[in-house]
């Protein structure tokens, strides 16, 4: 393997032992991977906050006593606690201060206390082209989908490795020829006047996720969306049902002017065709439950609500009250919500019986008043993991307006024309 | 006694049981680091221990937060002996790398070309030197008739 002067003085301990123990690891890293060299990053964002045993919180203590410092700007993903609103968490000692000390410990290495799934609708965005380090399956295929940033999927340990140095791997998705689409996926008997709605984004979202295996796919056929949501959703549930770290939608996408474009000038390994019946079966695969069953909370934001989408909610929360016994939670980042709190929304929201989630998510930790609940999301992410996670009675996916009635009539209500 | 050639991911000296796995594992949701036992219910080896063996699989699978419960498994004394592959899995690699480092203790995790010659009810020791080739020696005999296996010394 190449490595620079840089590289090599970080492992002859030129700049302390936590960036010589960085730099050991992510040599290994690159080698099991068959990268030649490293390549400079300009941001990393890191997934390191949830704990996954003593390991975890070892780990950054092992760095921070090590006089480990981010070389770059680093954003740190949702971790166990809110830590704005620590009521919100029903979670016992020793577990509670455990999660606070692991979040705590990243910002000693000089992260940001971001704290968010969705760090690419903050201001530490990485524009078109830039080489960055990011974990988080939802953040890493915004980045190179919508964006046009390039990261592959790192996560334990390398992402924070990535950080302390600077320098990634020079491999997958980093390098052009990686990047071009492999799969096509065609959405076909369709009405010309397809709407585009949240649940078309997710249902493609969750057949690409399923279907693409490890090859980068090619979307052909979607409306132009309403904004960057529906395609964070779309790629927030391929991300969960499948390892998807980037697609390209024509017409939609930075690296997809045109369909040749988004396939490097080159034929499909393979065609998928995707039909009504296709995206009814993928919308289904995603409740558990049918229309009118009683529910005990709807959960919004996951990946983190932005701002626009804030703005969605809110008119539809005139004249809003939830039923008896239904919470209404909107996860979200500390940015945003320093945003809403300047426009005084936050207790507009709070009056409108709207729980805000801070710092975490409602699927990572326990939040939810009632976890052996029903509960409704607009999320295919959260439809995804939520019931194995926490354990629920049941999930209902559904569009934000169907999520709010239903929070109002205290059962599933859906309106959806799929 | 058969001896394969073999890469290492992961430093380290062990010997166990073989355990093989015929469909990849992923430990995140797969692998309970407290028992050491399979706990993915859709996994032909849900209920089995993995401490102690040596777990043998094509491929690691699924999400990185693997890397933590398998450095956690570790930890706690309930993780495989060694790992042996048939692809470099940079994700399992770290996990065994870092509770090393952390814990001073070793899951050796190597790879090899061809994984036939390792048979569940055998047992095996790898040796697993830090920049250098890796060695499997099979060191007990399976029920199955002798392999004409390639060997390598």
């Amino acid at each position: 393997m190449h490595l620079s002067d840089l590289d090599r003085s970080f492992l002859a301990g030129e700049a302390g032992p936590a960036a010589r123990f960085a730099m050991e690891l992510l040599v290994r890293f690159a080698a099991a991977v068959g990268a030649p060299a490293l390549l400079d990053i300009t941001r990393a964002h890191v997934d390191g906050c949830l704990h996954h045993g003593a390991v975890s919180l070892d780990f950054v203590e092992h760095l921070v006593a090590g006089r480990g410092r981010v070389r770059v700007p680093t954003t740190l993903n949702v971790g166990s606690m809110d830590l704005i609103h620590p009521e919100l968490v029903r979670m016992e000692e020793p577990a509670r201060s455990a999660g606070r000390r692991l979040m705590e410990a990243h910002l000693a290495l000089g992260c940001e206390p971001s704290f968010t799934c969705a760090p690419y609708q903050t201001r530490f965005r990485p524009r078109f082209g830039e080489q960055i380090a990011w974990g988080e399956s939802n953040a890493i295929v915004f980045a190179n989908a919508v964006i046009g940033a390039r990261t592959n999927r790192y996560g334990d340990f390398i992402d924070l490795c990535c950080a302390l140095t600077g320098r990634a791997p020079a491999f997958g998705l980093h390098l052009d020829a990686n990047r071009r689409g492999e799969v096509l996926f065609r959405l076909e008997g369709f009405p010309a006047s397809l709407a585009a709605t949240d649940s078309l984004f997710v249902a493609v979202g969750h057949i690409v996720g399923t279907r693409a295996g490890g090859r980068v796919p090619v979307i052909e056929g979607l409306p132009p969306p309403h904004g960057e949501d529906q395609l964070k959703a779309l790629g927030a549930v391929a991300a969960s049902v499948g390892a998807v770290a980037l697609f390209h939608a024509v017409g939609i996408t930075p690296e997809a002017p045109t369909l040749a474009d988004a396939l490097g000038h080159r034929r499909p390994a393979a065609t998928i065709a995707i039909g009504p019946a296709e995206l009814r079966q993928a919308l289904a695969a995603l409740s558990t439950v049918p229309a009118g069953t009683p529910i005990t909370a709807v959960s919004l934001g996951t990946p983190h609500f932005s701002l626009a989408e804030f703005h969605r909610l809110i008119p539809l929360l005139a004249g809003f009250r939830p039923a008896p016994g239904v919470e209404l939670y909107v996860s979200t980042g500390r940015e945003t919500l320093v945003a809403l709190a300047a426009a005084g929304l936050d207790r507009a929201l709070e009056r409108a019986g709207v729980t805000l989630v801070a710092d975490t998510c409602t699927y990572v930790t326990a939040v939810l008043r009632r976890l052996d609940g029903v509960v409704m999301t607009n999320s295919g992410k959260w439809a995804h993991y939520a019931p194995g996670n926490l354990g629920l009675a049941g999930v209902a996916f559904g569009e934000l307006e169907d999520c709010i009635a239903s929070a109002a009539a205290g059962r599933v209500v859906r309106s959806s024309p799929w | 006694m058969v001896s394969l050639a073999a890469r290492t991911l992961a430093e380290g000296e062990a010997q166990g049981r073989l355990l093989v796995l015929d469909t990849p594992l992923s430990f995140w949701g797969g692998l309970d680091p407290t028992t050491g036992r399979v706990i993915d219910r859709s996994h032909p080896a849900c209920g089995r221990s993995l401490a102690g063996r040596i777990l043998v699989m094509a491929s690691g699978r699924g999400s990185s937060s693997s890397s933590s419960v398998l450095a956690e498994a570790i930890r706690r004394g309930t993780a495989p002996a060694g790992i042996v592959l048939a692809e470099p899995d940079p994700i399992v690699a770290v996990g065994a790398l870092v509770a090393h480092r952390l814990y001073r203790l070793a899951c050796p995790v190597v790879v090899v070309a061809d994984l036939a010659p390792l048979r569940e009810g055998g047992t095996a020791r790898i040796t697993a030197p830090a920049g250098a080739p890796a060695r499997i020696e099979l060191t007990g005999s399976t029920d199955e008739p002798e392999r004409s296996s390639p060997a390598v010394s």
